[in-house]
């Protein structure tokens, strides 16, 4: 049960936009595809919801094969980026058109509009059109819309990705509630890895084509599988071979075996977060996130020498995460990105 | 930066005094001749059997060739903007056709198509098909210069209007057709609307294509624009300017219709009409009079 895609491959001329991905989300879970623009995340969601053709694979929705069923039948409620609202229609309009296009009743179809329109707090605005409301209305009304024809499966592209940030926050919450009480096996798809931490269960890392990881948050986040989710899943900085997180930088004024000399280059403080920017002594640049307390009590000031000493540290070159001392053997690119050359088995 | 009040009023007064000198005159000339001596005159002109049956010829014009160009307008927007293939440009290339020849050369060649010497010509009237100095010949000709002005309307709003409300009403369980006809139309029905109406004002007046393949016989195969034309040959200035007018308003008609038509499928939202084909209006006018 649930959705299964398997092998999927789409190519768009000389772009490969999916390689060979495979992804299992359970039933009723709510699971993000998270990744950067053209990862392949939007295209996966959309072969699911069958707005794209793949080239090979399969889609397998509530255990049925729906690789050759056309959009229209296979009972996918589609929420898109920028709302997709019918314009010349009501919001009233916009809700009730699956329903019109199955034949319900107009008792029916009233009632089922209004049930749908309280759910998502619109109630008051079923006459309006969708350009007298704002962007965060406008998506619960396109959710509304989605949810009124009973899908099988909620799919939703960036939903939040035109709104500001405090809608977007409100949405999210709203939408994990709303998830918890329909319980709809849902995939969104999001390139902002705090919002996907937040909603979902399940995330799926996607880059260049192919999924990255998989797993929950905690999994992704604690054991991410290579450099590219380390990095996409949260701040981190690089030491020649070696990954460790900005709070797992400990500074002290005293040197020992395991810690660094770095000069303090910038401290910015974020609110509660405070931010130290170091330069060690091979010019590699690195940060570290501490309390105001920790600040306060180290007393530092821009152009001091301390010690780091990083805690937590994980390689990727030979595929085992360690949290061991240094031990760098092959020297490699210190520029080189996330082109991660470890792939993670779907 | 705002222009000062006398350069704001210059311009206008240079914008009016010029629309006034090319449009307003000569037409306002019309109106006045007219009904110089009354609304009898032109009245009695206007019911004369020839007079009639040029009203009723131009009407039947209109009735044919402007849902024939609709359609195929419509349809042919889709194909070139929702299906990306290479003989697009091709087509493209085709559909201005109309506004790159003169209507006369139009007449010209569909006289050598169909008349006795033409590819079709005989074949046709061994089956007893008359195509030229009939009314099927006007009709084609009428098709032919007003083919590109429903396409052109439409093409940009569809492009505009993009793909996205097309696929969400396909995942709500839509099929093709029940898409095109609540979401597609709907959202493109202005641009639709701007090409019926240009498309109509083109066969209302059309002159040149019409003449030569109609062969203006009084009473038969003459439209309004050629029983003008013909009057005023004949010193008949009376007829002439008459005629003149119904053109005219049948043009206003059709205007008002559209705007009335307009305002009533949308009252509550606001919002200006779009204006998608500026060019293809400029380019309407200058082939009006050929």
């Amino acid at each position: 049960m649930g959705i299964a895609v398997e092998g999927a491959c789409k190519r768009f001329g000389d772009f490969q936009a999916l390689d060979d991905v495979s992804i299992d989300v359970p039933d009723g879970s709510l699971t993000a595809l998270l990744g950067p623009s053209g990862s392949g995340k939007s295209t996966l969601l959309r072969a699911i919801a069958g707005l794209e053709d793949l080239d090979a694979g399969q889609v397998v929705i509530n255990g049925q094969d729906a690789t050759a069923t056309p959009a229209q039948k296979r009972e996918v409620g589609f929420v898109f980026q920028h709302y997709a609202a019918f314009k010349h229609m009501t919001v009233f309009g916009n809700v009730a058109f699956g329903l019109k296009i199955r034949k319900w009743s107009k008792p029916q179809i009233s009632d089922r509009v209004h049930e749908l329109l309280r759910l998502v707090q619109l109630d008051g605005l079923a006459e309006r059109y969708p350009d007298q409301l704002s962007g965060g209305q406008r998506q619960r009304m396109a959710l509304a819309r989605a949810l009124a024809v009973e899908p099988q499966v909620l799919l939703l592209d960036e939903p939040f990705g035109a709104l500001d940030a405090k809608v977007r926050k409100d949405l999210r919450t709203w939408l994990r509630r709303l998830h918890d009480e329909m319980h709809v096996t849902t995939i969104f798809v999001t390139h902002d890895q705090e919002e996907a931490m937040d909603v979902a269960e399940q995330l799926v890392v996607m880059n260049q084509g192919r999924v990255e990881q998989s797993g929950s948050a905690d999994d992704l986040y604690d054991h991410p599988a290579n450099e590219f989710v380390m990095s996409f899943v949260g701040e981190v900085n690089r030491l020649g071979e070696h990954f460790v997180r900005p709070h797992d930088m400990d500074v002290v004024l005293e040197a020992d075996e395991r810690t660094e000399e770095a000069m303090v280059q910038r401290i910015v403080a974020l609110g509660f977060e405070i931010r130290v920017e170091f330069v060690l002594g091979d010019g590699t640049e690195v940060w570290a996130q501490l309390t105001r307390a920790e600040l306060q009590k180290l007393e530092l000031r821009e152009g001091q020498i301390v010690y780091l000493r990083p805690g937590q540290i994980k390689s990727f070159s030979g595929d085992v995460p360690s949290s061991d001392g240094r031990g760098a053997s092959t020297p490699r690119d210190p520029e080189g990105d996330d082109d991660a050359e470890v792939t993670a088995a779907a | 930066m705002t222009p000062t009040l006398s350069a704001k009023w210059g311009l206008r007064t240079l914008a009016f005094g010029y629309l006034g000198l090319l449009l307003l005159a000569p037409v306002g000339m019309i109106f006045y001749k007219t009904f110089e001596h009354g609304i009898g005159p032109p009245v009695e002109a206007m019911t004369s059997p020839d007079a009639l049956h040029a009203i009723y010829l131009t009407l039947l014009m209109v009735a044919i060739a402007v849902p024939v160009n609709t359609v195929f307008g419509v349809g042919c927007a889709l194909l070139l903007v929702r299906h990306k293939w290479k003989g697009n440009a091709i087509i493209d290339g085709i559909i201005n056709l109309p506004f790159a020849v003169s209507p006369v050369v139009i007449g010209l060649s569909l006289f050598l198509l169909y008349g006795t010497g033409g590819w079709f010509g005989p074949t046709l009237s061994e089956l007893g098909f008359q195509v030229l100095f009939s009314i099927p010949g006007m009709v084609l000709a009428s098709i032919f210069v007003s083919l590109p002005f429903v396409v052109r309307e439409t093409v940009p709003v569809l492009q505009e209007i993009g793909t996205e409300q097309e696929q969400a009403a396909s995942t709500l369980g839509a099929n093709a057709w029940q898409t095109f006809w609540r979401i597609t139309l709907p959202a493109i029905r202005w641009g639709v609307a701007y090409g019926v109406v240009l498309t109509t004002a083109r066969v209302l007046g059309e002159f040149g294509a019409v003449t030569i393949v109609s062969g203006s016989i009084s009473g038969e195969t003459e439209t309004l624009p050629l029983f003008v034309a013909k009057s005023f040959e004949q010193f008949d200035e009376q007829s002439a300017y008459a005629g003149a007018i119904v053109l005219a308003l049948l043009a206003l008609t059709t205007l008002l219709l559209m705007s009335i038509g307009g305002r009533k499928a949308r009252t509550a939202s606001s919002g200006p009409i779009p204006i998608a084909g500026d060019t293809a209006i400029a380019t309407a006018n200058t082939k009006e009079g050929s």
